[in-house]
């Protein structure tokens, strides 16, 4: 076991470094000098700077390689990405300011797609093509097929024709008022569930499927156990470990949506920083989220694969 | 060099497709939406009622009637008309970008598995790297450094996407290298593109055709979520995504079905594809069924 988590832990190192050597390309890559928008933004502005003073204070004034040391040292010493060319802050508090909204939603929507997902998904495989069934999987389907702007769109469009109401402008914190910040939050984390939903009730249905037909299921319907024991039991326990790990593989798809939802229903959290970021092509900011969710992707996928190894021990020595 | 076609093969395909129509229902409707798409897409000058961009100021919100079966928006235009023009650009999209993600997944995922060694491993951790970045996070990103426009957005879903699935490709040629065959091949000294040719490529369209009908709908998905944030398509291009967005959102409240049937039309397209995909998927590769493959488009 302890040989599977220490090569596991080191194969994560060199995706962490290209990780952040894609982001620090990207930065670089942008068509157009960054240091022209800011000149135009400063003229706008009616102030004047010293061009080479901005490119120094970018560090864009060193050829590429010594930029990309200078990058990695700032991150790796100073915990740093760079200024933002808009705000003027720096871009890692201005992301972590950000980063509980995302959170708070991703933790919701994951619930709300579990919520839904595992029941309908438990009971469309006993209830194996049967009317049940058609009718689980179709709802599956239709989660996964309808785009979540569009029905964001149509939510906050109906509930503003028929009960006047719009999403809040302001933030309400959890710490002062959970159950005002609880019901910020439902509608969008329930949007957002409601597209991992579909994988989660498909994906539960087929491990469903497959364990349900195993020697031991048998065994334990033949001892007499009530179907409830069996199916809570025995199967779920087995078919939940692959369940698992599309909790983390879908945290990309989750990533995405929340960029979208958070947009839609103006809640400011990581995703929406970034479209702010992009309309005024902030590419520091920019890089930087994309740096922090990549890291976040990479860890997650670290947990799932640990958490399989420890509940499976066939992959702890493949 | 093509796959040679004998009477054998003819009757393979076609009973293929007898046992496509027997076996999965869900697949034929699938199939059939697809080919409404296509239809709408390819015949849009000619099902579609009025032009593209033809306004008509007096009839600006126009219920539906007559002659306008689904009303008229803002400025007058109707709805159906930029609903069939925007299956073509859905349709134009869609298969362009998708051929570009199977050609990418392809050219990097064959040599990745035939040839192994230092280049396998080095693709492999890039691509390990490039799968942690949540996908519309990098579209968005890249969208808005080249600016919008179709060729744009067609190249930057076709080979961010291809990247992510040359793992499947990889795998389905190192499955092939075990094979009696490979080995005879190698045996008889022919040459490395002359394998590739004959016998790597013929066998991995399986996964291939998988590949192209799940990226498809992904695709599509893609170009509407990108639209509809601002990052996609030029704002006078009739994208369904782009009608949700920018300056027809103002007048959603005004007429809903501004705001329904876009929508709708995504929806319906999205499924067909991915009833489409699974039932294919079912008969041609199951293997990819794993909980490890890359999923089907979801409405992210």
């Amino acid at each position: 076991m302890l040989r599977y988590v220490v090569r596991r832990l080191l194969l994560t190192i060199p995706t962490l470094f290209l990780v952040a050597t894609i982001v620090f390309l990207l930065l670089r890559l942008v068509p157009g000098d960054m240091v022209d928008t800011v000149m135009a933004r400063l003229a706008v502005l009616g102030g004047t700077v010293d061009r080479a003073a901005l490119e120094r204070a970018f560090g864009l004034d060193a050829p590429l390689h010594v930029q990309y040391v200078r990058w990695w040292g700032d991150l790796l010493l100073r915990g740093s990405l760079g200024i933002s060319m808009n705000s003027g802050q720096p871009v890692v508090p201005l992301i972590l300011g950000r980063l509980p909204v995302t959170i708070e939603l991703g933790l919701l929507a994951i619930a709300v797609s579990v919520a839904i997902g595992l029941p309908v998904g438990i009971y469309s495989a006993l209830r194996q093509d049967t009317v049940g069934d058609y009718a689980g999987r179709s709802l599956a389907i239709l989660f996964v097929a309808a785009p979540s702007f569009w029905v964001a769109t149509l939510v906050i469009l109906y509930a503003s024709l028929w009960w006047g109401w719009s999403p809040p402008l302001e933030l309400v914190p959890l710490a002062r008022d959970p159950i005002g910040n609880l019901r910020m939050f439902i509608l969008p984390a329930f949007i957002l569930g409601m597209v991992m939903a579909g994988t989660t009730m498909r994906m539960t249905r087929t491990m469903m499927l497959e364990v349900l037909r195993q020697d031991f299921i048998r065994t334990a319907y033949a001892k007499g156990l009530r179907e409830r024991l069996v199916v809570v039991g025995h199967a779920l326990k087995n078919a939940l470990i692959p369940v698992v790990t599309i909790v983390g593989a879908d945290l990309t798809v989750l990533i995405g949506g929340a960029v979208i939802i958070e947009s839609i229903f103006a809640l400011p959290g990581t995703g929406r920083l970034m479209v702010d970021a992009l309309k005024v092509r902030d590419y520091a900011l920019v890089s930087g989220v994309n740096l922090v969710f990549a890291v976040a992707v990479v860890g997650a996928n670290l947990l799932v694969d640990l958490s399989y190894a420890f509940l499976d021990p066939r992959v702890r020595y493949r | 060099m093509t796959v040679r076609q004998g009477p054998n093969e003819r009757g393979a395909a076609s009973a293929f497709v007898r046992r496509f129509m027997r076996e999965k229902r869900l697949g034929v409707v699938g199939a059939v939406i697809v080919l409404m798409l296509l239809v709408c897409g390819i015949f849009a000058d000619l099902l579609a009622p009025y032009g593209m961009d033809e306004k008509s100021l007096p009839d600006r919100f126009a219920a539906p009637s007559a002659r306008y079966l689904l009303g008229a928006d803002q400025v007058g235009r109707d709805i159906l008309s930029r609903l069939i023009y925007g299956a073509r650009i859905s349709m134009l999209v869609g298969l362009a970008a998708t051929t570009v993600t199977v050609a990418v997944a392809a050219l990097v995922g064959v040599p990745s598995g035939y040839f192994g060694g230092r280049f396998d491993v080095i693709t492999q951790r890039f691509v390990d790297a490039w799968m942690s970045f949540p996908e519309l996070l990098v579209l968005l990103t890249v969208m808005s450094m080249v600016g919008r426009g179709q060729l744009q957005i067609i190249l930057v879903i076709g080979i961010f996407t291809g990247i992510r699935w040359t793992r499947v490709v990889r795998g389905a040629v190192i499955g092939i290298k075990e094979n009696d065959y490979f080995e005879a091949a190698r045996a008889v000294g022919q040459s490395h593109l002359g394998i590739i040719v004959r016998h790597v490529v013929p066998n991995i369209l399986g996964p291939l055709i998988v590949i192209y009908s799940v990226s498809l709908g992904w695709a599509i998905l893609a170009e509407a979520s990108l639209s509809f944030l601002g990052f996609g398509l030029p704002l006078d291009v009739p994208s369904w995504g782009g009608m949700l967005s920018g300056e027809g959102r103002r007048y959603l409240e005004r007429k809903p079905a501004l705001a329904m049937w876009p929508g709708v039309c995504l929806t319906v397209v999205i499924y067909g594809i991915n009833m489409l995909g699974d039932a294919l998927r079912d008969l041609l590769d199951p293997r990819l069924a794993g909980p490890g493959r890359p999923r089907p488009a979801t409405g992210a």
